[in-house]
């Protein structure tokens, strides 16, 4: 048997303190010790990208990391990001796309486009199938997906450019 | 004046592309699935597997086992055989069937690697691993059956000697003279086609939680399935409760494709070590065990011939089907039915009358094989694609003419297959026609030519196929199967005039409970956000088949328009009472009673259902105000309802090193009456793309011992969005008679052809270099073989 | 599919990690990204008694120009290895080779040391270093070593690195005018391991080669020099006759393993195939 650890880390930007065996991953303390189970797990082996959440900045999966490995971290899951509403428009893209059928790949899905999204330019769907090269998906075939962050892309681009000739006029 | 179409009157949702209400919580990271769901005292299963393919178990010792940390119980199979009756998957229209019954966990031998032998309940999932590991099983191994043809060898060792044999089924059709045709024929090919076991791999795997409470005799089971009815039959009658006392609830399922309506050992082991234990027992089987347990699909070797005259026109096929099953038939559908399928589509949209065909159903040392999205469809597909564009190349016709001559003309239904299958109206030539114009096909063929001159190949496959949807209880009832083949609704109003509805197909994400929504939206003439549908309880929601053989909008939505109209007849009933008026002469519109004539608002349904719930005193004497409708209904026309497409497949072959590019794929699909065109594309793509995965990457290798060596999810290979293509659909729309509805199904149309067409494609390809293939996955190791590269 | 039961230590230096492996009598385990261990823990294929992290030790972080050499830290992520600007110019064949290794979100926590440490014969970072002909800086309790990459990997996931010692950094010779290099790999899916791939670095003095270091992956129990294959091209120009004497000794030079899925025929076929495309991408490079 092993010593519990104490974690202490930031989830969705609360901070949240257990102590914890250390061989819990990130996905099973998030899953089932704090009961955001937005957070999926399809393999607990790093190949189907269910699990993925944002660490530091940075889309990781949550299976391939032990608690705590991430303690001191910030933490975002799909519950977080949605509470934020930066992702609204992700969303309601896959919505109406259809881009999701049993949505279990879904909140994965939806970490890998928020990462492309958030870099600048409007990526092409050869890229956009490159970033879901992770995430696995049994339902859709994937083209609605693509179809879904394509559209996210172009409409935030047009967005952008929309603003900038007032920014720059002010 | 525009002329209004279908689409423009009121409440008019069948055949929009309505997004499903209920996907929004499943964005929010809001989906409640089985492996997301906690109950007081609840424990957590792990099993002790069987590393061998066949062994007898000599002996088990727990007793490390037992002292471990959080370990609650360590149970084998005797223990559950005291509870848990054995079950026989046979059904009796398979005549000479057979299959030894089962048990939870074996008591004497086990019979395939990777079977549970052992289960270890403790109070986490991770101390329930410790303590398996602590589990000392003496295993005394037998020779392992695994191949097909060496299991039918005279000297082969039979897995189950009571049954004398290791074939669990031999079936035959013969429509006669067909050595004749064979003899007397201008052209006749054959192939040997070989097709490889892949498996479903939701992406969330099995789950279950039972929960038995000793106080009520009751046990509420939480069960990832598509047929929650089934399950609630099977487990009352199995462990000896009454069906009242035995609730199934399938919420939200990660996935299914027909995986998830067989019952697997572990789960019926659950059962019983919740109702030892009392408290709730839950499993999820993680990745490494859903390869070895969940049931496996396909596994043929096809040998096939097709004889032709001098035009090619398609004469006779004679067809032998061997089929590996693993060491018993799956219940309570049976392994049969996917042979079965295969050897009586074979040639199904072809007008030929002579056929021959011979099914063997093996058994052997493996994980069972069962249904799976297109139960034998892609194989029967395979081979008469593939044999069709032979008898193209021996006539030098192109592809899609060797068809138009082929296929049964569209005015000539109904008609009946060389099996006996009952088409109602099929569409071959106008879907065939209407995908060449999609695909641009003249252009594709010249650019493939210039290309070839440049050392690119590309090459061009289409598929045409039928589906069987809609199944009657001639599919498994008859068989002895309680399976249903009707459906249930109960649709009430509630005092504000929102509508419930409460029916038997069930959800998995291809957007159920959105098209019945939407049917009953239309015929009662309400707005489709004030209608909430549920499914998925057996406590809730009235007894029926549930999701299987893509029933869901063709017997559920019937089920759920049948009732609304009962239902509307009802509100209309009672509006006529208060307005003193005649019901005939009333309609519902948007949530309003209003004249049929004038289309005039007289009262709201709201105003109705205050009245009927809470004034009931200011109706007319004898009106008794009937909101709430229950309805089934069970199709009774045409056995299965047949739908029918083709498809095209584009790829780019790198002939050195036998890795591909899929450019395109295109699908023509005619599944009748489309109610909602968003979600039918998306079911045909996901199809497609499970289609594509047997075609070029799934499947489960076995080793010469048994050993399944790729089961893990890094090492089996599933389609990914880099390599699969964008995919263009098109409808030709013939909907169904039998019904008001006229849907037929097509969740099962994608993987249906999406392997032949793809097949075709890489032959056509390889055609410059004289070289075929006829098995699938078509891998680079097996392309390069074909090429003579290795 | 849960690990076994294990202690967790973070080490903040080097002197730190090498005690706690001590203390624990080697039954220990260093993690960094994480991304080959925490499966195979998962999988109870491995089971430490304690697993000690080493991803906040400092100096095995960053990216520097030291000289003719880049010393890269062992800690730099994938996603690093493909970004950074002075690895792109100094070390491109890392560069090149880092969009094949899995996937974005792994690319986020995998480090390059990591993987050379894994040695995985399939990995695309072990065959760069030793395409790149880096030295491997290791320290134990009794100092700082460095072992050329032709030295260092010994056999399937064994390197010289023994058991409670640790990769610090990667130093690499960094390219020169008249280098020339070229990347590519064959791989099922976008991600996956690869069939075969293979990174070339080449000297030209005037268009003939000069010296060269051809290194392949996923052929046999280590990454491999195709050292026959090099022989044939070492003072001449690549011409098509070249070319084509180098694959018909590339074969020799593998050694892929028995393989249901993967026949060695078929592997040296695709390192046959995968030479030439890549050899005359190099000759195109000149022209
Ligand atoms: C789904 C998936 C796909 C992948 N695909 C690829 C691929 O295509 N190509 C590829 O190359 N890799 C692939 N990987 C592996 C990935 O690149 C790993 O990140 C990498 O191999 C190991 O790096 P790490 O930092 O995660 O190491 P860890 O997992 O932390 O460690 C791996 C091993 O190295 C040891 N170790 C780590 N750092 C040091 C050090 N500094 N000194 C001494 N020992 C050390 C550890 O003790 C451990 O034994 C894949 C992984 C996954 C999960
Ligand atoms: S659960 Fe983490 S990648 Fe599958
Ligand atoms: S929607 Fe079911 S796995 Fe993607």
């Amino acid at each position: 048997m092993s010593d519990l650890v104490n974690v202490t880390m930031t989830v969705n930007g609360t901070e949240v303190s257990h102590s914890i065996a250390p061989r819990i991953t990130l996905a099973d303390f998030l899953r089932q010790t704090l009961e955001l189970t937005g957070t999926h797990t399809g393999c607990e082996m790093g190949v189907c990208g269910a699990c993925l959440v944002i660490l530091d900045g940075r889309v990781v999966h949550s299976c391939l990391t032990f608690a705590v490995q991430a303690s001191g971290a910030a933490i975002e899951t799909v519950e977080g990001l949605s509470d934020r509403a930066v992702i609204a428009d992700i969303q309601e893209a896959f919505h109406q796309r259809n881009a999701l059928q049993c949505g279990f790949c879904t909140p994965g899905m939806l970490m890998t486009a928020h990462a492309l999204l958030s870099q600048s330019g409007v990526p092409s769907r050869e890229d956009i199938r490159d970033a879901l090269s992770g995430n696995y998906c049994r339902c859709t075939g994937y083209e609605a997906i693509v179809d879904a962050i394509e559209k996210v892309a172009r409409d935030r681009y047009a967005g952008a450019n929309a603003s900038a000739p007032e920014e720059v006029g002010a | 004046m525009s002329v209004l179409t279908p689409l423009d009157r009121p409440n008019s949702y069948i055949g929009r592309s309505v997004p499903r209400p209920n996907a929004k919580r499943l964005l929010a990271g809001r989906g409640r699935y089985v492996t997301d769901i906690t109950l007081p005292r609840m424990l957590h299963v792990a099993y002790v597997r069987s590393p061998y393919a066949h062994a007898r178990i000599v002996s088990i010792d727990a007793t490390t086992a037992r002292e471990m940390p959080g370990v609650r119980l360590v149970a084998t199979g005797e223990d559950l055989a005291k509870l848990c009756a054995p079950w026989i998957g046979t059904m009796d229209h398979f005549k000479g069937m057979k299959s030894p019954p089962q048990l939870p966990l074996p008591i004497d031998k086990v019979v395939w690697s990777g079977q549970a032998v052992v289960a270890v309940v403790a109070d986490t999932r991770a101390l329930a691993e410790d303590a398996a590991e602590a589990v000392y099983i003496e295993f005394d191994e037998l020779p392992a059956v695994v191949d097909i043809d060496a299991a039918r060898a005279p000297d082969a060792p039979v897995i189950s000697p009571e049954l004398g044999s290791n074939l669990c089924f031999h079936g035959k059709i013969d429509t006669g003279g067909v050595e004749d045709v064979f003899a007397g024929a201008a052209h006749v090919v054959e192939e040997e086609f070989h097709f490889g076991r892949h498996t479903a791999v939701t992406m969330e795997p099995r789950a279950i939680i039972a929960d038995y409470d000793a106080s009520e005799g009751q046990l509420t089971v939480h069960h990832a399935t598509q047929t929650p009815y089934q399950f609630q039959d099977i487990y009352a009658r199995h462990y000896g409760l009454p069906e009242s006392r035995v609730r199934v609830i399938a919420p939200d399922i990660g996935g299914s494709f027909g995986m998830k309506l067989h019952m697997y050992h572990e789960d019926m082991a659950v059962v019983g070590l919740s109702m030892m234990l009392g408290r709730p027992v839950k499993y999820v089987a993680d990745r490494i065990e859903s390869f070895v347990s969940d049931i496996h699909a396909r596994d043929h070797r096809v040998r096939a011939r097709m004889a032709a005259d001098a035009e090619g026109n398609i004469l006779a096929m004679d067809v032998e089907d061997v089929t590996g099953i693993g060491a018993f038939s799956a219940y309570p559908r049976t392994s049969v039915v996917e042979g079965n399928q295969v050897y009586r589509l074979m040639g199904a949209p072809y007008t030929f009358r002579n056929y021959r065909a011979d099914l063997q159903v093996v058994f052997q040392n493996k994980v069972q094989m069962s249904q799976y999205r297109a139960v034998g469809h892609p194989v029967a597909c395979t081979v008469t694609e593939r044999l069709v564009d032979m008898i193209a190349d021996k006539t030098a016709q192109d592809v899609f003419d060797i068809r138009s001559r082929n296929l049964i003309p569209d005015d000539a239904y109904p008609c009946t297959s060389p099996t006996g299958y009952q088409f109602e109206a099929l569409s071959h030539h106008a879907c065939l026609a209407k995908l060449k114009a999609m695909m641009d096909y003249d252009r594709l063929r010249a650019e493939q030519a210039e290309l070839r001159t440049k050392g690119i190949h590309r090459g061009i496959g289409i598929a045409t196929f039928v589906e069987i949807t809609n199944p009657g209880p001639a599919f498994y009832g008859v068989g002895g199967a309680r399976i249903s083949s009707q459906d249930g609704a109960i649709i009430k109003i509630t005092p504000s005039g929102d509508v419930h509805c409460s029916i038997s197909v069930t959800e998995l994400g291809q957007g159920t409970e959105t098209i019945i929504g939407q049917i009953v939206a239309e015929h009662l003439g309400v707005d489709s956000n004030r209608i909430k549908v549920m499914t998925g309880d057996t406590d809730t929601t009235p007894h029926g088949g549930a999701t299987y053989a893509c029933r869901g909008a063709g017997i559920g939505g019937e089920t759920a328009l049948q009732a609304a109209k009962k239902l509307k007849a009802n509100v209309l009933a009672v509006a006529a009472a208060i307005l003193q008026d005649e019901p005939e002469k009333l309609d519902i519109h948007s949530g309003w009673i209003v004249d049929v004539a004038t289309a005039q608002q007289r009262i709201e349904l709201s105003e109705i259902a205050r009245i009927a719930y809470f004034r009931s005193d200011t109706l007319p004497p004898g009106t008794q105000a009937q909101l709430s409708v229950a309805h089934h209904y069970a199709p009774q026309g045409y056995p299965f309802a047949f739908t029918n497409g083709v498809q095209a497949c584009h790829l780019e072959l790198d002939v050195e090193t036998g890795l591909v590019k899929i450019l395109k794929l295109w699908v023509v699909e005619d599944c009748g009456r489309v109610i909602n065109p968003l979600l039918v594309d998306e079911q045909i793509r996901g199809g497609v793309v499970q289609g594509l995965g047997a075609a070029f990457f799934e499947e489960c290798v076995y080793g010469d011992s048994g050993q399944l060596t790729n089961g893990s999810l890094a090492d089996y290979l599933v389609p990914m969005a880099v390599e699969m293509p964008d995919i263009e659909i098109g409808h030709v729309e013939t909907p169904t008679l039998d019904t008001q509805l006229g849907a037929k199904g097509v969740g099962e149309a994608g993987t249906a052809a999406a392997s032949a067409a793809a097949l075709n494609a890489m032959n056509d390809a390889m055609k410059p270099f004289g070289r075929t293939v006829a098995q699938v996955p078509m891998t680079p190791a097996r392309i390069l073989k074909a090429l003579g590269h290795i | 599919m849960k690990a076994r039961a294990f202690n967790y230590v973070k080490a903040s230096t080097v002197v730190e990690a090498l005690k706690a492996f001590e203390d624990a009598q080697d039954d220990a385990s260093y993690i960094a990204g994480g991304q080959s261990l925490v499966p195979t823990l998962a999988l109870r294929l491995q089971a430490p008694q304690l697993l000690i992290d080493i991803a906040h030790i400092p100096v095995l972080r960053g990216v520097d120009l030291q000289g003719d050499w880049l010393r890269i830290g062992a800690l730099t992520r994938h996603h690093e290895v493909l970004t950074d600007p002075l690895i792109r110019q100094h070390a491109p064949l890392y560069s090149e080779a880092a969009p094949h290794v899995a996937h974005p979100a792994i690319r986020n926590k995998g480090t390059l040391g990591g993987s050379i440490s894994h040695a995985d014969p399939a990995s695309e970072f072990p065959a760069m270093t030793l395409a790149l002909g880096a030295e491997l800086e290791i320290a134990s309790r009794d100092g700082v070593r460095r072992v050329p990459a032709d030295d260092f990997f010994l056999d399937l996931f064994q390197t010289a690195i023994e058991p409670g010692e640790l990769l610090v950094a990667i130093h690499v010779p960094v390219v020169r005018p008249g280098h020339r290099w070229a990347f590519h790999e064959l791989a099922r899916r976008r991600g996956d391991f690869a069939l075969v791939g293979c990174g070339i670095l080449a000297e030209f003095v005037d268009d003939v080669v000069k010296q060269v270091r051809i290194a392949f992956f996923s052929v046999g129990s280590t990454p491999l020099r195709a050292r026959q294959a090099e022989e044939a091209l070492i003072g001449k120009k690549l011409d098509q006759a070249v070319i084509a004497a180098a694959q018909a000794v590339v074969g020799d030079d593998l050694d892929p393993p028995e393989d249901e899925h993967t026949p060695p025929a078929m592997k040296r076929h695709l390192a046959r195939v995968l030479l030439g495309r890549l050899l005359g991408e190099i000759a195109r490079q000149g022209a």
